[in-house]
């Protein structure tokens, strides 16, 4: 297991260096975004329009963070089952988004574009909201706001822990730890 | 007869949601510590401990655990000579409910099925209301996320598909789930009963302590078969490989008809949030 430090925006060379199953600690600026705004992004291209958010090298954490008491950037703020955005995550990766945060396997078809545009997968762990909160700097609502917890945000992230599961070599960690550990 | 006034019940209900999704059951902490010494993989170990310490920051900070503060499901025993006065028992509940949802900045997660538009206050709560001897109200809650609940199933199985049936089909729903439920999960097994009453008993399983085992030595071998099977799947702490891949299995069962076999696998995630309390 390497343990690494990586910064957003992702380039193809620091990308080539992960495998499945590395720890990294990711810094700078990152997009929320799960199952409505993820709709709404498509339906804005189908539309011919422009996404709200430049996606290109960026990286999108599949997160509904819960309401920040007084004092606090974030209120526990851990990941959301990826696979309800695979039937959209083709599209963004083919436009250039590098990253995406979440818990949970791919489907074949964003595992390949994965490959196809060079791009990688993170899990954070779910249900650890509370400890991922920390790794939070700054949060700021920059679309849909109307959607609540699923608004489209801009953080800022301190060595948010995460591990590689499908890198750009076709791996995927949840497989080769299954298999190494089924009896 | 006992009066007890919908405003105790609303404060009760508001106490218990924001507990449940700051502090995490001591039993639960404890089964962690001992899933840690079990766990062979240095990465599921590696999971475990991030979820100690997740439950240490959320006590003492007073954040939720996970973000996903769930859907409000709330068991509530009414004792059948209290009398609830001031108002309905229903909106007292609900009144709790979103009290508890905005004053713990806890996140609002219900919204219309087709629209999607959220109710904004995480109403309506799940309520099951049952009736039994006494004047007091003993309400149990349990915030649950939606990760685990979609890959939780009712299957109407065959007589002949048997003791074995139920052990595949049980096993093969925690394999199709996978990391997604995010484990280590508990699951319940509802069997029996028909259709709904499976799905309720597999539900009423979660809220079993960790290691209770039936009384019946036959269901009992089956919880601890059904886990040994599990725990061979590989799965692991949030799916990354290892050997916990559930904490506990507990079943229920009611009598069924001649021609049915009700099974219903309800699935929690690792997060498992519930609190008690008796008015």
């Amino acid at each position: 297991m390497e343990l690494s430090s990586v910064t957003t925006p992702l380039d193809v060379a620091t990308i080539e260096k992960l495998r499945a199953g590395d720890k990294v600690l990711l810094s700078g600026t990152i997009y929320t975004a799960r199952d409505a705004a993820h709709k709404r992004f498509v339906d804005t291209l189908e539309a011919g329009k422009e996404l709200p958010v430049d996606i290109r090298g960026q990286v999108i954490y599949y997160c509904g963070p819960s309401p920040a008491s007084p004092g606090r950037v974030i209120g526990a703020a851990g990941p959301t089952t990826s696979g309800r955005m695979d039937a959209f995550a083709p599209r963004l990766l083919s436009l250039g988004l590098k990253g995406m945060i979440g818990k949970g396997k791919r489907s074949q078809a964003v595992k390949d574009a994965i490959v196809r545009h060079k791009a990688v997968y993170f899990g954070a762990t779910g249900g650890a909201g509370a400890l991922l909160s920390r790794a939070v700097v700054s949060y700021e609502i920059v679309a849909y706001e109307d959607l609540g917890p699923e608004a489209v945000a801009r953080l800022v992230v301190k060595e948010l822990p995460l591990f590689v599961i499908n890198d750009v070599y076709g791996n995927d960690l949840y497989e080769m730890g299954m298999s190494k550990y089924r009896r | 007869m006992r009066d007890i006034h919908v405003d105790e019940i609303s404060a009760v209900i508001e106490r218990l949601f924001i507990d449940a999704n700051y502090d995490l059951p001591e039993d639960v902490v404890r089964r962690f510590n001992e899933a840690l010494i079990q766990e062979k993989s240095p990465v599921g170990k590696e999971v475990l401990q991030e979820l100690l310490l997740n439950a240490e920051i959320a006590k003492d900070e007073r954040i939720p655990i996970c973000q996903d503060t769930g859907l409000a499901i709330t068991f509530l025993e009414m004792g059948q000579d209290a009398h609830v006065v001031g108002g309905t028992l229903d909106d007292a509940v609900s009144e709790g409910v979103r009290r508890a949802y905005k004053k713990g900045y806890l996140r609002k997660s219900v919204c219309d099925p087709f629209t999607r538009k959220n109710t904004g206050d995480n109403t309506p709560p799940i309520l099951h209301v049952s009736v039994v001897p006494g004047e007091r109200i003993r309400i149990v809650v349990m915030p649950k996320g939606g990760g685990s609940e979609n890959y939780s199933e009712v299957r109407m199985l065959v007589p002949s598909d048997g003791v074995e049936g139920v052990k595949r089909f049980v096993v093969e729903m925690v394999g199709k789930a996978g990391a997604n439920p995010c484990p280590p999960i508990t699951v319940g097994v509802g069997i029996g009963g028909n259709f709904e009453t499976s799905a309720l008993l597999s539900k009423e399983a979660l809220m079993l302590p960790f290691g209770a085992r039936n009384v019946d030595p036959f269901l009992k071998e089956l919880e601890l078969s059904i886990l040994a099977d599990i725990n061979a799947l590989g799965i692991g702490p949030e799916g990354y490989g290892g050997t916990v891949t559930a904490l506990d299995v507990h079943i229920k069962v009611q009598p069924c008809h001649i021609a049915s076999l009700p099974v219903a696998v309800n699935i929690q995630c690792h997060a498992h949030r519930i609190k008690e309390a008796t008015i």
